[in-house]
């Protein structure tokens, strides 16, 4: 990524959760994911996002648990580094320093101390060879270790981490690239190689796309182009070796896993359906049809109760014992093209763009998570390549939020396109659009431009579209209902055109008094109080490519770029250029917020964005190489809380952020250091050690239970410390399923008890505590017992005990943590004997 | 290689009848194979796959089942009777009745120790019936319990102390000695279809149900079973790999492999599955390298393992043989006639007439449409083994197995007479020919003996009988040159593939013959000793594609324009062997004949060798050159042969 001074390009929000296969922990609680630059823990059974382990300074290219101890992951990044983590508490544990970036990471149970990855076979990440290197991790406690003992084990495999696995007991790895499907024995280290024909007449393709490999049995399964599933058996000849050809899928196999005993296969592809092959009984399957979209990826938990499936449309879907889909973890829906424009909605401030096919989706970004997706175009969609289907094209907000309207499109083959604009109000009520006026055929061609009036003072909205017919039409809501079971709907208030000329692009002014239109090279100003043609700018040669008004102070400007590379600017005042220069701009836009404007210029296959006042010279930043390939699609979203940067190249990011979508469809955004400061502490802030979810309800409680502790704890000494996570109590009360706890009047009692510290129980506690001194250093081990008796002012309920005995063993940061607040407690209370 | 007018015929509605069981004995490595007419079929493995004999069919004879003993091949049929063939003069040698009905299978010990050997059959009654296998005959021994309902299959077990009976809903195992039953396996509502017995007291079965059974002989307990099909399994054959051939046309490999590389806890496991068929799989042949199978759909196909042949060599290479490897059709060279030869009847057709000129590649307007003269119904029950008609059009002879009839046909008035007076060792014939004058005919017979016949317009002659030295002739092919020789004029050395085609030279008297290893041989006759040509030609060796070819050369002939031309054809190209031009080279292309046309004259001239093929004619059942020098070009397109057989399962296919 680019640095620009404090200034970062990052992945942040929508990123995709689907690049590589989900990791379910050994206890099916958590779910771990790569996305952008870090890995996500998520809850299977709440779907909500527990940690979000950062440090990688690149895309996570790889998450594996580590063989010998389950609470520990590793990731790999293309970075360079592997790091160790901590995922119940989101630490840091190690990291270790690749040096070449790293596209998988795979490890066995049996073998210790290494574990095996994929590199570029040259030291450039351009090289298209890859190779499977061993890494034995040196001994050292460190933090950041360097890796330095490399030694190849397979040169030429796939980049793709599906296409390589290891087989029973670790030993043998089995890796497909291409044609080929390569078996490599550790033991005997020699490799086989076994190669399938060329692409047959009768079309059968037989690249291999991924490999799955028996647990117990010496079977090692591949996917082919053409969806058959071969069973590789006998693979330690060169030339008796035998397969088994299974074939359901129409399309290729994408993903292929063993259930952990063995006794299944599972497949998923194109078709979006979960296939179960009963193992040596192939004719047997099982079907969980209708996930949604393609599955990408399959993961199934250590002990096979939950199947995890990654989608195409950025989903993973969590599903029990291939019977139940329980749970759905989506993220930002990335398809293949984004037709509309981003955009924020002005209520929910989420990012409304294409979703699934036919839907509209509002992504929070400051949560990073999918909101909801809105159909609009309600039909039915058919999974069909090359069919012709409606599309949402254009979606545009009017100030306030209550409106949005939308365009969608058809294009038959040879045939005129189908367009409808529908109207969207939304309703208080159930909290979305609601739709109200549904206008079919609006315009005779392609809508190319629409937007509503931005005039904030709640009078009559209105919408102006421009259309290739020549024509551009307002757009307006009747005042008064017509009749009063049915509300007001939107009819065409004016039709507009100018020398038979296409409009290409529409503009309102800041306060909604005066609308823009380009009809190629002439900008015509219209007012929409009377549809009077003001006046006409142009600036010849070539044809208007985007117009913006000026904001807050700036609006007398209007800004404009045309297709022959020029930036003007003229003076509505004056009727005149004010300026102009000469640079490419591939999207022009303003900040809602501020003067700002910012500016993506295409230049020698990279992007560099210019952010300036329209009446000032000089721009407010410029950025270079933001990023390779043009930007199309950006936006301008409102931060919730105001940044003060004082540094005066990054102000401009103080009130809004601004979002932009890459040629491979990557949602990008700028950060800068005072930003990036303030997460990573606040991160460290919020540490927790549950599966509970950081919802609002929860801190509210915490920091009340905080408060409450501080408040009671201000008698005793000066240097006493918080009680230790003295929300406990709580935290099982609220966790614990409502048809299992006792009554409330039992609750009750036992509940504000456990809030009490008790000066007796306190006394035998300590006492306790002092036994336990003694003996604390032979059972350092037994990590469950010490939890067990850890000091602590309120007795444990039933229900605690049960919790801690069931919660994984506890990690080094935690028992030092312990060690030090037994201490402590042994000195308050001694204090407290003493008063 | 020279333009000819070509007679394109398509009216040869040859149909090949369905393949209905077959038995392969791994000693002699030949295939014995059954159609649905009764007819078999003998394949040379070892030689190329050449189908070395034919028996034809009879009426009423329905072979079901197929079975070697030794040397020796039985086959038994719904007609309640076992059948030995005679392999030397092609002919059921005698029938024995089994008094149990219908026979719906038949299993001999594959190794017996003792003299005598058993040999079972499974009858519609429900009883085993015992046979000892004698000298020259075989005989009743013993029933073993009878049981209900009727017994399908039979499979012996290697140590020939047990046998396995397949039967409607059960499994039946027999021990030989006391004849009692054993054990006892069920199963449901399912016609066991075949069933494979495994020395390690493992039973496989393949029923109705379309599932592949695997069962543990000694307990008579299910271990597995494997759905392979929603219709039957029909055929099973087998020890470390079994196939399984069902009625939607697929074969199913099974392999006892162990779970894991180091081999313990072995178990069967589905492997591949060949589709090679669009019919029921009625038969089927497990090799050592191959799996051979057969049905429906007339074509024994020849797939072999990858596993256990080199790969990219000849003998990796699928086979399909669709058309029988000789001759049906005979052409009368002066007459333009053309003769059909099916199993039951004949059909004489006059070419049409063309007087249009064209251009190489036109296709000529007809100016007299081709006809049928003449269909001639044969008589008895024997189906007709071979049919000659003379060069002239004047005479047309055809034998079965039992009799053997002379015709005389006006070619002006069609009118045909039978010629009564026969002599007397002239009663079958395996091959007829009649000399380019039309006034021999020359029959091969009995014990490989050639009768010569004299043909003189009222009445036939006797003339002599060259008989053998040795036993050992091939009875398949005769080409007979002018003159006859009265007595053994020399021994053409022999060579260890057998002759597919032979001819003499009208003029050089050289012999041409060529092999089931495609290798061509000229014998001067005059000389005693191989040509020149030959010698050059075994010298250089052939090119690496015409050995590859899969179907053997079926008719040699010449082109009396060119004495060096030689003319010859399988099913897929036929070529012009010009002698007077280079052999090719290992690395030249053999199928030249495009580029060469594209070439200018000199760099043609360059290009040129020896071997002219043409692959314009698909599925060639006969090329002949007619005496006004245009070529006779019968095809038979196999999917014409696919469109006449009865419609397959009905499967559903995806995305229809």
């Amino acid at each position: 990524m680019v640095e620009h001074g404090d200034i970062r390009v990052v992945h942040r929000g929508g990123s995709k959760i689907n690049s590589r296969e989900p990791v379910v922990t050994n206890d099916s609680r958590f779910l771990l994911c790569a996305s952008g630059e870090r890995v996500k823990v998520f809850s299977t059974s709440t779907e909500e996002c527990v940690h979000d382990l950062r440090g990688h300074t690149d895309l996570v290219t790889g998450v594996l648990l580590r063989p010998t101890n389950h609470l520990q992951v590793y990731s790999c990044s293309v970075d360079g580094t592997v790091r160790l983590w901590d995922f119940t508490d989101g630490i840091l544990i190690k990291t270790y320093d690749i040096g070449y970036p790293v596209y998988a990471i795979y490890a066995s149970a049996n073998h210790e101390g290494v574990f095996f990855i994929v590199t570029p076979t040259q030291s450039d990440n351009r090289s298209e060879l890859f190779q499977l290197v061993a890494v034995h991790l040196p001994q050292s406690g460190d933090q950041l270790v360097e890796a330095q003992e490399l030694s190849a084990v397979l040169s030429n495999v796939s980049s793709n981490p599906a296409a390589t696995g290891f087989g029973r007991g670790g030993e043998y790895i089995a890796s497909a690239k291409g044609l080929h499907l390569e078996v490599y024995f550790f033991k005997k280290q020699k490799s086989y190689r076994f190669s399938l024909k060329e692409d047959n007449k009768k079309g059968g393709k037989n690249t291999l796309m991924c490999i799955a490999c028996h647990p117990k049995d010496d079977c090692i399964a591949t996917g082919h182009e053409d969806g058959k599933i071969r069973l590789w058996r006998n693979f330690n000849h060169k030339k008796e070796y035998t397969y088994t050809t299974l074939h359901w899928h129409h399309n290729a196999v994408s993903s292929l896993r063993f259930t952990p005993e063995g006794t299944n296969l599972l497949s998923g592809g194109l078709e979006s359906v979960l296939v179960q092959w009963r193992y040596n009984q192939e004719s047997e399957r099982d079907f969980l049809p209708r996930l949604g979209s393609a599955i990408t990826h399959i993961a199934v938990s250590p002990d096979g109760t939950l199947f995890c499936t990654s989608h195409s449309d950025n989903k993973i879907t969590i599903i029990q014992s291939c019977v139940k889909v329980s749970a759905v973890i989506q993220g930002l829906v990335n398809g293949e093209s984004v037709r509309t424009d981003l955009m924020v909605d002005p209520r929910s401030k989420s990012l409304v763009l294409n979703g699934k096919p036919g839907h509209l989706q509002f992504y929070s970004l400051q949560r990073d998570k999918l909101l909801y997706n809105l159909d609009i175009v309600q039909q039915e969609y058919i999974h069909e390549l090359g069919l012709q289907q409606f599309e949402v094209v254009k979606v545009a907000f009017d100030a306030p939020g209550n409106w949005m309207a939308t365009v969608e499109e058809r294009k038959p083959k040879a045939a005129e396109p189908e367009i409808n604009l529908k109207l969207w109000a939304f309703d208080e009520q159930t909290q979305s659009f609601v739709l109200n006026t549904t206008v079919s055929a609006p315009h005779e061609a392609q809508i190319t431009s629409m937007c509503f009036s931005q005039a904030a003072d709640g009078q009559t909205s209105m919408l102006v579209s421009a259309s290739e017919d020549g024509h551009f039409k307002a757009w307006q809501l009747p005042r008064s209902a017509c009749t009063e079971d049915e509300g007001p709907s939107w009819s065409c208030d004016f039709v507009g055109d100018y020398r038979g000329l296409a409009p290409q692009c529409c503009c309102f002014s800041a306060d909604g008094s005066l609308l823009a239109v380009s009809f190629q090279e002439v900008v015509t100003v219209w007012s929409p109080a009377s549809w009077e043609l003001l006046t006409t700018l142009s600036q010849p040669p070539k044809a208007i490519r985007d117009l913006c008004f000026g904001r807050l102070g700036c609006s007398k400007y209007l800004m404009g770029t045309t297709a022959s590379n020029l930036l003007c600017c003229w003076n509505l005042l004056t009727c005149s250029l004010e300026w102009s220069t000469s640079m490419d701009v591939s999207l022009l836009l303003s900040d809602p917020l501020t003067e700002n404007m910012a500016a993506f210029c295409c230049q020698a296959e990279s992007t560099d964005l210019f952010v300036f006042k329209p009446s000032e010279p000089r721009p407010v930043a410029s950025l270079k190489a933001v990023c390779s390939g043009k930007v199309t699609r950006a936006v301008f979203a409102p931060r919730e809380e105001m940044l003060e940067s004082c540094e005066e190249s990054s102000q401009w990011l103080n009130r809004s952020q601004l979002y932009f979508l890459t040629q491979h469809m990557d949602l990008m955004t700028f950060t800068t250091k005072a930003e990036e400061d303030r997460l990573a502490a606040s991160s460290k802030q919020l540490f927790i050690d549950d599966s509970v979810a950081m919802t609002p309800f929860y801190l509210l409680l915490g920091k009340h239970r905080k408060q409450e502790n501080q408040d009671s704890l201000t008698r005793l000494s000066a240097e006493l410390m918080p009680l230790p996570r003295g929300s406990l109590a709580i935290k099982e009360l609220l966790q614990s399923p409502a048809h299992v706890l006792p009554s409330t009047s039992v609750l009750c009692s036992m509940f504000v008890e456990s809030l009490l510290v008790s000066v007796a129980d306190g006394s035998e506690e300590s006492k306790h505590a002092e036994e336990e001194m003694e003996s604390e250093k032979e059972e350092e081990d037994s990590e469950g017992e010490m939890e067990s008796r850890t000091p602590r002012p309120e007795p444990a309920s039933p229900g605690l005990q049960s919790a801690e005995s069931a919660a994984p063993a506890l990690t080094k940061a935690q028992l030092k943590e312990l060690r030090r607040v037994k201490k402590l407690d042994h000195g308050w209370l001694a204090d407290l004997l003493l008063s | 290689m020279g333009e000819f007018k070509v007679h394109r015929v398509r009216f040869f509605d040859y149909m090949p009848a369905a393949i209905r069981a077959m038995a392969f004995n791994r000693r002699t490595e030949r295939l014995a194979l059954a159609r649905a007419d009764g007819a078999l079929e003998i394949f040379n493995f070892a030689d190329n796959y050449f189908q070395e004999k034919v028996i034809p069919g009879q009426d009423g004879r329905a072979v079901e089942a197929l079975c070697w003993v030794g040397r020796r091949l039985f086959s038994a049929g719904l007609n309640g009777e076992i059948t030995e063939y005679d392999l030397e003069n092609l002919r059921p040698r005698y029938t024995v009745e089994a008094y149990g009905g219908p026979i719906w299978t038949i299993s001999a010990v594959a190794y017996s120790l003792s003299g005598c050997v058993p040999c079972q059959v499974g009858c519609e009654d429900g009883t085993v019936k015992m046979f000892e296998v004698l000298e020259d005959r075989i005989q009743f021994q013993r029933n073993l319990d009878r049981q209900k309902g009727r017994i399908i299959s039979l499979c012996w077990h290697p140590s020939a102390s047990l046998i396995a009976a397949g039967m409607m809903d059960m499994i039946r195992i027999f021990d030989v000695e006391t004849g009692k039953g054993v054990g006892a396996s069920k199963s449901k509502e399912v016609v066991v279809w075949s069933i494979a017995f495994l020395s390690d007291h493992t039973i496989i079965s393949g029923d109705s149900a379309g599932k592949v059974q695997i069962w543990d002989g000694l307990t008579g307990t299910l271990a597995r079973t494997h759905l392979v099909t929603k219709w039957d399994v029909l055929a099973l054959s087998d020890e470390s790999s079994l196939v399984a051939g069902t009625s939607e046309g697929t074969v199913v490999q099974f392999q006892f492999l162990s779970s894991t590389l180091d081999g313990q806890n072995k178990d069967w496991v589905r492997t591949r599955t060949f589709k090679n068929h669009s019919h029921d799989v009625r038969a089927l042949v497990h090799t050592e390298t191959a799996v051979v199978s057969g049905g429906m759909d007339t074509q024994l196909v020849v797939r072999p393992l990858l596993d256990k042949v080199e790969k990219n060599t000849q003998e990796s290479a699928m086979r399909k043989m669709a058309f029988p490897h000789r001759s049906l059709v005979c052409c009368a060279k002066k007459a333009g006639l053309l003769l059909f030869q099916f199993p039951d009847h004949l059909e004489l057709w006059r070419l049409g007439e063309s007087d249009g000129h064209g251009n190489p590649g036109d296709s000529l307007p007809v100016k007299r449409k081709p006809e049928k003269l003449i269909q001639l119904k044969r008589k008895g029950e024997d189906h007709i083994c071979c049919s000659a008609l003379s060069p002239c059009g004047g005479w047309l002879a055809y034998s079965t197995v039992t009799s053997f009839r002379l015709y005389r046909l006006q070619n002006n008035t069609i009118s045909i007479t039978k010629v009564s007076k026969l002599p007397k060792d002239l009663r079958s014939a395996h091959q007829l020919c009649f000399s380019t004058d039309s006034s021999r005919l020359f029959a091969s017979s009995i014990n490989s003996s050639v009768v010569v016949v004299a043909l003189n317009q009222p009445e036939c002659k006797y003339l002599h009988t060259l008989k053998p030295k040795s036993g050992e002739q091939q009875p398949t092919t005769a080409s007979v040159s002018l003159s006859v020789r009265l007595q053994l004029h020399c021994t053409v050395p022999v060579y260890g593939s057998c002759p597919t085609a032979i001819a003499i030279h009208p003029t050089s008297s050289n012999l041409v013959v060529v092999h089931a290893d495609q290798q061509i041989f000229e014998y001067s006759l005059v000389q005693k000793e191989y040509t020149e040509w030959s010698r050059r030609l075994q010298k250089q060796g052939l090119h690496s594609l015409w050995l590859e070819r899969d179907t053997p050369i079926t008719h040699v002939t010449f082109n009396p324009k060119h004495p060096a031309h030689i003319i010859l054809h399988d099913m897929f190209m036929f070529c012009v062997i010009d002698q007077s031009l280079p052999l090719p080279e290992a690395k030249t292309r053999l199928f030249n004949q495009m580029i060469l046309r594209s070439l200018p004259e000199p760099m043609r001239i360059l290009h040129r060798h020896a071997f002219k093929m043409c692959k314009t004619f698909q599925n060639l059942m006969c090329v002949r050159l007619l005496e006004d020098h245009s070529l006779v070009v019968v095809e038979r397109p196999l999917l014409d042969i696919m469109s006449q057989l009865p419609a397959p399962v009905r499967q559903k296919r995806f995305a229809t």
